[in-house]
């Protein structure tokens, strides 16, 4: 028990914390690099309160694919520091009202819908609730039968955006030429090679 | 005496954690002399292909060779480059080495023999073979060099793509045993040889073996570092031990992803003959047999096949593989579910 609470404020605070260095790092690719060091440290902390499945999910999509192209965009650009730092007053009240709505939300939100099980002791009386059926086995069973349409609309909603992405970065560029394996496969002997029958001095 | 020795290593956290570093010092070890006699296995094969005898100088048959090559990354000095960044540049390899070495916590030697029996061990083998691209991407950026950056982004762009097939491959398997825990998956494939996951699930087999090339950057697929157009890719600048940190990484990666084809697709510890003289066999030795045999076709490949270029590369993840597994899945869970083989919950 003493030992969950300190794993719980371990990963509490390094979450915490690299989740402000992403802010504050002067270099952004130390920022991604803190903001893969936070998703872990959630990862943690979905693990404590016993919900394996998710904690796992965690970091395969965010730390396995989204950071990873964060980190790939992020380190290809040329991006000017100063010019970075410049606009960072202008902006700060804005952003320090977006934060102050959201950690007021979550506030509310732990005390409407979570009271009493916010604590670690909370925390934990889930857990036991949650391992007695496995929680993948528990998030299959309604995922495609009670939350089927939601599932369905979740899918649409990503192909949408991957439909949107295509459509952006599509163009024609004219005089590039393409590889057609299927077209290289089907090539016959005929269509490539002529046989000439060169007669002497007379060139073909 | 007895009786007070076993309660203090089950109770006893100090005794609890004596057993799980011994644990992990009994996969650990015997994996780091695999990974130095897989170099020289790899050496010997690359040679009898290319008619030649390979390392055969130090040691009986040369034997000693993989000591006396480490020996000597050992000792010869590490050189940060004046424009590199430091610390990134220190702590690229051991994140390259540290996930080939985790992984293997949930990888059933025999039936109970694992350090973690966890429910998710296979998405837990997943989640970290993708984090073996960071250690890669870091490493080419913090280099400050462009030969170490172009091997490091396209070993990110290589490593992502060949992700999404290997998950469906991942996926298939997962419906025919209907649990993630890789004991559970061995379990489900007792009896014959062609009980074991290859032939029904053949395709995927394949696919996951390409896929898994693709995953450790091994010829054809070694892009990231292919030599004749990048010096030696993410690993230019390094040297010593920081270099020799990405070779046993690269080699722990290959054994651990053919470990991970042993357990999906080839039986685990399972005997091919559920018969006398072959179950008689520790399960152990059969499932290090089949890791080996993996193994020798990963050396056979790189000694045969040329290197693919990019686009090719590209093409065969997303155009060929993805689709492919994406219909094996469909097929798969509607032959399940209409032949009624559906596992049991």
């Amino acid at each position: 028990m003493i030992l969950q609470a300190l794993a719980f404020y371990v990963f509490a605070a390094i979450t915490v914390a690299s989740a402000a260095m992403v802010v504050v790092s002067r270099n952004p690719v130390y920022s991604v690099l803190f903001l893969i060091l936070a998703f872990f440290n959630a990862a943690g902390l979905f693990l404590l309160i016993g919900a394996e499945f998710i904690a796992m999910i965690l970091v395969i999509v965010y730390v396995g694919a989204v950071a990873v192209l964060f980190l790939f965009v992020v380190m290809m650009l040329d991006i000017n520091l100063t010019q970075l730092r410049e606009g960072f007053l202008d902006y700060f009240p804005v952003g320090a009202l977006i934060g102050a709505v959201l950690f007021a939300e979550l506030l509310l939100g732990v005390g409407i819908i979570g009271a009493g099980s916010a604590t670690i002791a909370g925390l934990n009386e889930h857990g036991a609730q949650v391992t007695a059926i496995d929680n993948t086995r528990a998030i299959g069973r309604v995922l495609y039968t009670q939350y089927f349409y939601l599932f369905q609309v979740a899918g649409l909603v990503l192909l949408v955006a991957m439909i949107g992405a295509i459509v952006l970065t599509l163009r024609s560029r004219p005089g590039v030429r393409r590889q057609k394996a299927g077209e290289q496969i089907n090539r016959t002997k005929e269509q490539s090679i002529t046989v000439v029958k060169v007669p002497t001095r007379g060139g073909v | 005496m007895y009786a007070d020795l076993i309660t203090f290593f089950t109770t006893n956290w100090l005794g609890m954690a004596i057993v799980m570093l011994a644990q992990c010092l009994a996969v650990t070890v015997p994996l780091l002399v695999a990974v130095a006699y897989m170099t020289y296995v790899d050496r010997k094969v690359w040679a009898s292909i290319q008619l030649r005898r390979g390392p055969n100088v130090v040691g009986p048959f040369g034997l000693l060779q993989p000591f006396a090559d480490g020996l000597k990354l050992v000792l010869k000095e590490t050189i940060v480059p004046s424009s590199a960044n430091g610390v990134l540049f220190i702590i690229a390899p051991m994140i390259a080495f540290m996930t080939a070495l985790v992984a293997w916590a949930v990888v059933p030697f025999d039936d109970g023999w694992v350090i973690a029996d966890i429910n998710v061990g296979i998405l837990y083998l997943f989640a970290i073979s993708s984090l073996g691209v960071y250690g890669i991407i870091i490493a080419g950026w913090a280099s400050n060099s462009k030969y170490a950056f172009l091997g490091a982004l396209r070993s990110a762009a290589q490593m992502v793509s060949y992700e999404v097939s290997i998950g469906f491959v991942l996926i298939t398997v997962l419906l025919c045993v209907g649990s993630l825990n890789l004991s559970q998956v061995v379990l489900a494939q007792s009896g014959w040889f062609w009980n074991w996951f290859w032939l029904p699930l053949l395709p995927m087999f394949v696919i996951f073996f390409i896929s898994a090339l693709a995953e450790t950057n091994r010829t054809p697929f070694d892009l990231p570092m292919s030599e004749a157009e990048l010096v030696a890719g993410f690993h230019t600048e390094y040297s010593a031990m920081t270099f020799g940190l990405f070779f046993l990484g690269e080699y722990a990666n290959m054994i651990l992803l053919s470990a991970l084809g042993a357990v999906l697709f080839l039986g685990g510890w399972h005997s091919p003959i559920p018969y006398a003289p072959f179950t008689l066999v520790p399960g152990v030795v059969w499932f290090a047999l089949k890791i080996a045999f993996l193994l020798f076709i990963f050396s056979w490949t790189k000694g045969t096949l040329p290197r693919y270029r990019y686009d090719q590369l590209m093409r065969l993840g997303w155009k060929v593989f993805l689709p492919v597994s994406l219909g094996w899945v469909v097929l798969t869970a509607a032959v399940l579910t209409f032949g009624g083989w559906l596992p049991k919950p």
